[in-house]
């Protein structure tokens, strides 16, 4: 028995009243026809135009696009290799420094992270500039894929695999025919977060990024800086929209597998009775 | 042969990339500032062989930390960056328990759009969140409007630009960190606990304090230490949202890299910044596995 | 006419089809399989029963290949193994959780391991198709693994590890995850398909019921040792050891004194009782401690002292355990122990002679006991 009281309630309606107000004011008043951000002066698309026609948003929002596409992609793959690594490999001589190199960058600050990659770069005499910053978000996302992927791993029944082998698949088939495609969810979640993380990251890509590359959040911040600016809210409510749009696709996606999947093992259960 | 492979790739990439770094780091921290590319030395030269090595060694030392004690802004920084972090943690509990609280209650169906909820503004920018607060709270933002439309107040309060800001900030951006953990271990607890406790002569709010806090306490750690943690070493916010009197290891480390170009100390800063979460790290890391062992 | 009996184990001119010699497995300092040395023959329907943890699922899955082989040597059609990787074995498996792929169909998941072989299509269709006949699958070719019921997942499961028409088929559990009746009805199922399709089988259960139903051998093992080897009937009638006994079904466990008379021993167990005689072939050691085996079937329960019984004594009904068909009588002797007689009730309740607190005797002959050394 559950009890909803009106304490509940009004905790949950205060609750997220505080998680969406902000982004809801900021949504209305990006469509606000006045330069005073804080003052309503009538309906306008004004900010949205004057962004499409803002070259340098554009190219950094592009460079941005490029190194979340490219950082996510190679953090999958080198994440799911690493949970593979954690799950299934056993024991071999390091494994602990591995595991602690997985977990640390997850908790790791990320202006450490940031300082230390950038002196390697120089140490190394890499120009900075967008591979740079590829590299730098590839390295802590990658950490983010290997706990998704892993968790999913842990729970993954082996069984499969070795079924996959007793019927002649080697090693490498059975993970191709048989274990990604079980935990392929997981490995697109996996690079999903990464790709968010990338396509968010300031502090880090403020350390790594050359003169030649400027991410989208590098430019918002120098931006506001100076104080809130119509443009950016602009910019915020096309990236809201963006990633609300498919949030709530992907959950409802999910939620109708998992709903349909249900009916039929119910189904199978009655047919045999 | 595989196997080998398949263990070394992101092996070689995280020491290349994680771990090295952070020797660099630390050996930085232990050189002098110069007026040279890199602006530090000394720096590592092997064609000096074994001799170059000792020489590179025998100018390492502790000077940078030394500096860092003797000039009160340091300390004073990490001990503000701790406070703030604590303080903001608990408000985040305070506000993120009811929430938890409530959402566990729901009903069944409400569950999963409830749960969406709180993991949205995860999924959106975490720059665009902190700045969505400038426009609220500044002077003439839309919180003093409200606040003086209404007459609480006859002067506009000044929020942006102090501490108070940055609290605000940190609540609202890791308030997801704090409500999903606590929901996890509310979700469970057996609803039929509080009906025991009642009949065993408990009032509702009795109940609550001897039974549900309790059951829920691996949440609240989990969720405390998952918001005090970032927040600890946070840039973004104190530095949209703070004022120039707000003072976080973050921007201190930040400020001394980008505007007063001193590498050595700035390393410095890291190394100590990385010392004081330590402590906290391995406190969380415990837990969790305290938490996984129980449910074994 | 009467049909030659399967017995290739009694005939030395038989190669067998599986042949472990000497095999050690350990597991860091745990011995999983203890110096073993078994053969099975070609055709063999081979159950390995024992408690968990006895090692049978090891072995099992040393055939497989999921397992390395510490010590000694495994022959399959009297080639060694060892080095053989599983996907090269002419071994399938049958899982226990039946490992059937979720993302694929029934027919994908039987065509799975066809496939590898690059068999041309129309050769895979044909023998997906007669696999699906064969378990009677026909209508869920289509259907994915989470849209069908237990009994039809064990099936699918059989169907694909038969697929590749292995020399050797092995099966974990087969049944541990069907209910009871359905259990029962699978096992002549499996019995039917491992005779018209031929093929040698290996059962790992813990399920002796099972083991004896379906099996032509069973192999009785404990702490990764083969405690007997031998025909359901054999294991039954004739226990190696107590344990074995014990495991098998229900048993009196009597133990006592063993003295050489006759064709047997005459066992005394307790002061003040009559010594109880068995026949055997058996040669007891020194120390003559035996232990004497007695299925409570094999013991008749009468009011009065029967006349001629060679092993008699007296006792009061302790407790009835009313089956149903059978009625097991606990009976307190003298001495304190309880001896199990087993009754068919061939009668309606209201006429049974027997109840609590009776004084009766139990009788049974000198062929009915088994005498064991431990």
């Amino acid at each position: 028995m559950r009890r909803f009281s009106w304490f509940n309630a009004t905790s949950l309606t205060l609750g997220f009243a505080f998680l969406y107000i902000p982004m809801i004011i900021l949504i209305l008043y990006s469509f606000n026809a006045s330069k005073l951000v804080t003052v309503w002066a009538g309906f306008s698309t004004r900010w949205y135009g004057e962004l499409l026609q803002n070259e340098a948003f554009l190219n950094a929002a592009w460079v941005t696009l490029k190194v979340a596409v490219a950082s996510s992609t190679i953090a999958t793959v080198l994440g799911t290799m690493a949970a593979y690594v954690m799950v299934r490999a056993g024991r071999f001589s390091g494994r602990t420094l591995f595991s602690g190199m997985i977990y640390a960058p997850l908790v790791m600050p990320e202006v450490i992270t940031g300082l230390s990659l950038l002196l390697l770069f120089i140490g190394i005499g890499l120009d900075r500039g967008i591979v740079t910053i590829i590299l730098a978000h590839t390295t802590f996302s990658m950490c983010y894929v290997s706990v998704v992927v892993s968790s999913r791993l842990v729970s993954f029944d082996r069984s499969l695999e070795e079924a996959a082998l007793d019927l002649g698949c080697s090693p490498f088939e059975a993970f191709r025919l048989v274990t990604l495609p079980i935990i392929a969810p997981a490995v697109i979640s996996g690079w999903l977060l990464a790709f968010t993380l990338s396509l968010d990251d300031l502090v880090i890509a403020s350390f790594t990024s050359g003169p030649s590359a400027t991410t989208l959040p590098i430019k918002i911040f120098s931006a506001v800086r100076l104080g809130v600016s119509p443009e950016i809210n602009a910019l915020s409510t096309i990236m809201i929209a963006i990633v609300t749009v498919a949030v709530i696709t992907a959950s409802f996606v999910s939620k109708r597998a998992s709903v349909r999947q249900q009916a039929e093992e119910k189904a199978a259960v009655r047919a045999t009775g | 042969m595989r196997r080998f492979f398949l263990i070394a790739v992101p092996y070689a990439w995280l020491l290349v990339l994680f771990l090295i770094p952070f020797v660099i780091v630390l050996k930085i921290s232990l050189s002098d500032t110069a007026l040279s590319i890199p602006p530090y030395t000394p720096t590592l030269d092997f064609s000096g062989g074994w001799a170059g090595l000792k020489a590179f060694f025998s100018a390492l030392d502790l000077e940078n930390f030394w500096f860092l004690t003797s000039d009160d802004l340091y300390w004073k920084a990490y001990l503000s960056s701790v406070w703030i972090a604590v303080a903001s943690t608990l408000l985040a509990l305070f506000v993120g328990y009811p929430i938890a609280y409530g959402m566990a209650q729901a009903r069944d169906e409400w569950r999963p759009t409830l749960m969406m909820l709180v993991i949205l503004p995860f999924w959106t920018s975490f720059l665009i969140r902190v700045y969505s607060w400038m426009g609220i709270l500044s002077q003439e933002g839309f919180l003093n409007q409200f606040l003086l439309w209404t007459g609480i107040i006859s002067e506009p309060l000044i929020i942006l630009n102090t501490n108070t800001a940055v609290y605000v900030g940190i609540v609202y951006t890791y308030l997801p960190f704090m409500i999903l953990p606590i929901y996890a271990a509310l979700e469970k607890l057996d609803a039929s606990l509080l009906e025991a406790a009642e009949d065993l002569g408990c009032s509702r709010i009795q109940a609550f304090w001897l039974v549900t806090v309790p059951l829920s306490k691996n949440g609240i750690i989990a969720g405390c230490f998952l918001v005090f943690i970032p927040a600890l070493g946070e840039f973004v916010i104190p530095s949209l949202l703070g004022g120039s009197q707000t003072l976080m290891i973050g921007k201190v480390l930040w400020e001394e890299f980008f505007n007063n170009r001193d590498w050595p100390v700035a390393s410095a800063v890291a190394v100590i910044l990385l010392m004081i979460l330590i402590i906290p790290i391995i406190l969380f890391q415990r837990n969790e596995q305290k938490q996984r062992e129980a449910e074994q | 006419m009467t049909e030659p009996v399967f017995a290739p184990w009694d005939d030395p001119n038989e190669k067998p089809l599986i042949e472990f010699k000497n095999v050690t497995k350990r597991f860091g300092d745990f011995t999983a399989i203890d110096d073993l040395t078994l053969d099975i023959y070609e055709r063999e329907f081979f159950a390995l029963l024992g408690p968990s943890g006895c090692g049978k699922t090891t072995m099992m899955r040393m055939l497989a290949g999921f397992e390395t082989i510490t010590e000694g040597t495994i022959l399959l059609s009297g080639k060694n193994i060892a080095r053989v990787p599983p996907n090269r074995r002419a071994v399938n498996m049958m899982f226990q959780s039946y490992a059937l792929f979720p993302h694929l169909t029934v027919w994908d998941n039987i065509a799975f391991g066809l496939k590898r072989e690059k068999l041309p299509k129309d050769q895979i269709e044909a023998r997906v198709q007669e696999m699906l006949k064969l378990t009677r699958l026909e209508k869920f070719s289509k259907r994915k693994p989470h849209q069908i019921s237990g009994g039809q997942r064990q099936r699918v499961a059989l169907a694909r590890s038969l697929a590749k028409a292995p020399k050797l088929l092995l099966l974990d559990e087969p049944l541990g995850a069907l209910d009871k009746k359905l259990r029962q009805d699978t096992q002549f199922e499996l019995m039917d398909i491992q005779e018209k399709t031929g093929t040698t089988f290996v059962i790992v259960t813990h399920d002796q019921e099972e083991a004896m139903t379906v099996a032509s051998r069973v192999a009785v093992m404990d702490e990764g040792r083969l405690i007997q080897v031998a025909t359901p009937a054999g294991i039954y009638e004739m226990p190696n050891t107590v344990y074995v006994a014990d495991f098998i079904g229900d048993v009196n466990i009597i133990e006592g004194h063993g003295t050489k008379t006759g064709d047997g021993y005459d066992v005394t167990f307790a002061e003040g009782q009559p010594a109880l005689h068995a026949k055997t072939d058996a040669q007891l050691g020194e120390a003559a401690r035996c232990y004497l085996a007695i299925r409570p079937e094999k013991v008749t329960i009468s009011a009065e002292r029967p006349d001629g019984a060679v092993n008699v004594v007296q006792g009061t009904i302790h407790d009835i355990a009313y089956l149903g068909n059978l009625s097991t009588y606990h009976v307190e002797l003298p001495t304190g122990q309880i001896l199990k007689a087993q009754a068919a009730n061939t009668r309606r309740l209201s006429r049974r002679s027997f109840t609590w607190e009776d004084k009766v005797w139990l009788s049974w002959t000198d062929t009915a006991a088994v005498v064991l050394e431990r």
